[in-house]
């Protein structure tokens, strides 16, 4: 990485960088939830969140790095405002946006459904530029439900 | 991911529990499709599914079109709300049959 590196005051609330496995996944989706919970999420608000970062990161084994053992993803969650921002960082070669989208529901087969539950899920999901260095990085924004008012 | 296999009033109840996700869903997989090969019916119990993803959701979408191309029956019981959610986004709430409880499938 190059450029200043200013102070950053939206630092992330949670950086982690693990192996592209799926034996991962149980501890990143513990990891989200806590996180999403202690920003004020409601069980179920969390739950989605949870969702969409396990299949974002399934396409990214599966389809970004095909299945390649040696891969990494950056997971970060950022708060802005009364969103969570979530975004997904990998090294893989740039995957094509317009080939990563929801399948039609009413072919009901068995693969396919994950970019769907990540629109289901959460209020938007974009790729964002290429970052430096290579690799795809995904962002997805959910607006922060608390379910009721607690006071 | 856990499993138990047992027989009740003639059919097979599958009954998965813990996490069914990208890491043991091949087992799910293996589970289902061969049960369903057996030519019985199956009842796959989700009752202590704290979570699925889509290719849990997928193993049994694989299991429910095989039993299907053999005439033989595929039911989901008793899906956690975290379990239904998915089917219900997934809007396969409508493919499946999903009874509420075991005795309402047998």
């Amino acid at each position: 990485m190059s450029g200043p590196r200013a102070p950053e005051p939206g630092a992330p609330l949670l950086r982690h960088r693990f192996p592209a496995r799926a034996v991962e996944l149980r501890s990143v989706r513990e990891a989200v939830r806590r996180e999403a919970l202690g920003q004020g999420c409601a069980p179920e608000c969390a739950a989605d969140i949870v969702m969409a970062v396990d299949e974002a990161c399934q396409n990214i084994i599966r389809h970004a790095y095909a299945g390649r053992g040696d891969g990494e993803i950056v997971l970060e969650i950022e708060r802005a405002g009364e969103d969570l921002v979530v975004s997904l960082r990998d090294f893989a070669p740039p995957v094509d946006p317009s080939r990563v989208r929801p399948r039609d529901l009413d072919d009901v087969r068995p693969g396919g459904l994950g970019t769907h539950l990540i629109r289901e899920c959460m209020d938007g999901a974009d790729f964002a530029p290429a970052p430096p260095g290579g690799g795809n990085l995904l962002r997805m924004r959910k607006r922060i439900s608390s379910g009721q008012e607690k006071r | 991911m856990k499993h138990t296999v047992r027989e009740e009033a003639g059919v097979v109840v599958a009954a998965l529990s813990g996490d069914v996700d990208l890491e043991s869903s091949p087992r799910a997989r293996e589970l289902l499709l061969g049960l369903v090969r057996d030519g019985r019916s199956v009842l796959v119990d989700l009752s202590g599914v704290g979570y699925i993803d889509s290719s849990g959701v997928a193993s049994l979408i694989e299991a429910f079109q095989l039993a299907r191309r053999a005439g033989t029956g595929f039911a989901l019981v008793s899906p956690t709300p975290s379990a239904l959610r998915v089917l219900q986004l997934a809007r396969l709430d409508r493919v499946f049959t999903i009874h509420a409880t075991l005795a309402d499938a047998l």
